[in-house]
């Protein structure tokens, strides 16, 4: 067994292609991923054209001063603004590519909003090139400007609170830049028991200045609950998130995990299942097994070469991707080894199967892309994407291939994700069992 | 059909050999013995199970039936195509089956063989490199690391020029002298008649002969010194 270990790693070494493809592959996806967790590419680039002067960036509303720029910056922020200064400066950024997208918010839009009445409107421009793209960005720009909306909308019910605290309480309030003194419920109310105690007990006054008093409480306890109840108009709907299944990760240490697992998927599947098929290839899997090596030996020999190229090129990837984004916990660097061993293992056992199968180098490194992809794409379905009759039929046939089992192991491996350590290692346990054992039955037909 | 040759101390024997892959027999009930540095052909025209028994013979294939009796001094397997890894140089490949196989002495024995088969200056060379003549010698070399009792050569000498056949059969005829039992399948009936002590004629998995080229030509009739009419006025009259 040590002979035929150390001849293929002679044989690996003299492929220097194919082991600088695996260590191209080991760099070259998690800079990828790197730049794509680190940068800002994430946000997309959306041509702004204001129309608004300057000087009218600041309105006035219920006494109070709001500067409209700050509820702009929002949406700004989510996205890469490109500032242009015509209609047409902004119709070109969009046909030409350079933004997804435009905004152009007309010259009239504070003084509309001003009024408290109109409501002003801002125009969307987009290519809607692909159902993709138009899903996209019609997505992001309503996304951010309900959160534009939320945000003036917060300031327009602590206005008008402003105002029902001076209803109720007194004080003095701005109505259309007229400042105004407020006598306030409470102090009317006051005024009237006054009244109605200084009055005599025969008066006629009594009865009507009795009503008042009892409509001032009534409207005093009324307003009291004024300022909740409008901050729940502003905001009918408060979210709290519970978590039934999986935890609350991050999203970058998931997807480091699926492209660390995509990777070890391919670079284990096509080594196992080349170096397999290699034997057959090269006429010597007949002169190894007449009592040389063992056929299980053989297979053994296979998955453990590969799953141990695929523990440095995982975690070549992994050291890439916390240099470039720095998005993993080196506290779990033991994990990561226990999770690319489980990932290596289990698509070794995968690939020797494939091998056995192919029986012909190229046609197994066929087979393995062609199974591999769908295998992978399968396994990422979430639940709640398709019927769940479908669903169960697509878990069943993701339990039967690695791809999840390993994406489990190295979830938990990288961030200590749910469902944990055991099931998925002895879902891969089972798995390599039974992967070895097809693997024997194929190369029946070896010989 | 069985036949069986009456020779004392057999280096090999064959016993009700059978290869079925589903439906079809590749092989049938085939027994026959080789003794000690015998040299056998087994002739016949394609498909006729040559491969098949040898492999079995070798025990790199599992019969359906029947049993492999083979030497304690072991048994050297050289397959039809060449058997060796073309990434590897020419010493390696030697010195890795001389591990494999646990020779006393690798480095001295992979040595010896590079010497045997003429192929030193090419040592250092990747086996993929070489011709198909020299991939071949370094083919049979690996199948003779071990010295064993008794070399299984697939058609050997089919990818080499006529000089490197002769020094081929010189090798395995000095081999037979020293007590080694070789047995070989061919397509090349003359060089059976030429080296054979012994010819087993296979046709559709079946052993229909096994004895001298002598014997043969004798049992067909005609012109006695044409072996390779005999052998196809033979298969003819067997329906073959």
């Amino acid at each position: 067994m040590r002979w035929l270990l150390l001849k293929d790693l002679q044989i690996l070494r003299r492929s220097p292609f194919l082991v600088g493809l695996l260590l191209a592959y080991a760099t070259a996806i998690p800079i990828l991923i790197g730049l794509a967790l680190s940068g800002d590419q994430a946000k997309p680039a959306v041509a702004i054209l204001n129309e608004v002067p300057r000087s009218q960036y600041k309105i006035a509303l219920g006494g109070n001063s709001v500067n409209v720029a700050k509820y702009s910056s929002r949406l700004y922020s989510a996205v890469d603004p490109i500032r242009v200064k015509t209609r047409s400066e902004a119709f070109d950024k969009v046909r030409s590519g350079e933004a997804v997208a435009a905004l152009i918010v007309p010259q009239d839009f504070t003084t509309k909003l001003s009024t408290g009445v109109e409501q002003p409107t801002v125009e969307v421009v987009y290519n809607a090139e692909s159902p993709l793209k138009r899903a996209a960005v019609e997505s992001l720009i309503k996304a951010r400007l309900a959160d534009a909306n939320l945000a003036l909308s917060h300031k327009f019910v602590e206005i008008g609170a402003g105002y029902l605290d001076a209803l109720l309480k007194g004080g003095t309030v701005d109505v259309g830049g007229t400042r105004l003194d407020v006598l306030g419920l409470r102090n009317a109310r006051g005024i009237v028991q006054a009244a109605i105690a200084s009055s005599p007990r025969d008066s006629p006054l009594r009865g009507p200045l009795a009503q008042v008093e009892r409509f001032a409480a009534q409207a005093t306890l009324g307003l009291a609950f004024s300022n909740g109840a409008l901050r729940s108009v502003s905001s009918p709907i408060a979210v709290r998130q519970t978590t039934l299944q999986g935890d609350r990760q991050s999203l970058s240490g998931y997807l480091v995990a699926v492209a660390v697992t995509t990777s070890l998927m391919f670079v284990g599947l096509l080594l196992a299942a080349g170096l397999l098929a290699l034997e057959r290839e090269e006429n010597t899997f007949a002169r190894l097994v007449r009592g040389l090596v063992s056929r299980t030996g053989l297979l053994v020999e296979k998955a453990g070469l590969t799953a141990l190229c695929c523990v440095p090129v995982g975690l070549l990837m992994l050291v890439v991707v916390s240099l470039v984004a720095g998005a993993l916990d080196w506290g779990r660097f033991g994990a990561w080894l226990v999770g690319l061993v489980l990932g290596g293992l289990a698509f070794a056992a995968f690939g020797v199967a494939v091998g056995g199968v192919a029986r012909e180098v190229r046609a197994a490194s066929l087979l393995a892309f062609l199974v591999a992809l769908p295998v992978a794409f399968l396994a990422l379905v979430p639940s709640g994407a398709v019927s769940p009759a479908l669903y169960d039929v697509i878990s069943a046939i993701s339990a039967v291939f690695p791809f999840k089992a390993a994406l489990q192991a190295m979830d938990w491996g990288l961030n200590d994700a749910e469902p944990g350590f055991a099931g998925p290692a002895a879902h891969i346990a089972v798995l390599v069992v039974a992967y070895l054992a097809l693997a024997r039955v194929a190369i029946r037909r070896f010989a | 059909m069985a036949l069986t040759s009456e020779r004392p101390a057999p280096g090999l024997g064959a016993s009700g050999l059978t290869k079925r892959y589903g439906e079809r027999e590749a092989l049938r009930d085939v027994t026959f013995e080789a003794a000690v540095g015998e040299v056998v052909a087994i002739i016949g025209p394609n498909g006729a199970g040559k491969t098949t028994l040898l492999s079995m013979l070798a025990g790199s294939l599992d019969p359906s039936a029947g049993e492999v009796r083979r030497p304690p001094g072991g048994l050297g397997w050289v397959p039809q195509q060449a058997a060796i890894y073309s990434k590897l140089s020419v010493a390696e490949n030697l010195r890795l089956f001389a591990r494999l196989e646990k020779v006393d002495d690798p480095g001295a024995t992979v040595g010896r063989m590079l010497d045997l088969t003429g192929l030193g200056e090419r040592a250092d060379d990747e086996a993929g490199t070489l011709s198909g003549g020299n991939q071949q010698r370094l083919n049979i070399a690996i199948g003779l690391l071990r010295a064993p009792d008794v070399l299984l050569l697939d058609e050997p000498s089919s990818s080499l020029d006529p000089r490197q056949r002769d020094r081929l059969w010189a090798f395995i005829s000095a081999l037979a002298g020293g007590g080694t039992t070789v047995v070989f399948s061919t397509h090349n009936v003359a060089e059976a008649e030429r080296y054979a002590d012994r010819v087993l004629v296979l046709a559709d998995g079946e052993l229909l002969f096994s004895g001298g080229p002598a014997e043969l030509e004798r049992t067909v009739g005609g012109d006695p010194r044409d072996f390779e009419a005999a052998f196809v006025g033979f298969l003819s009259a067997h329906g073959h």
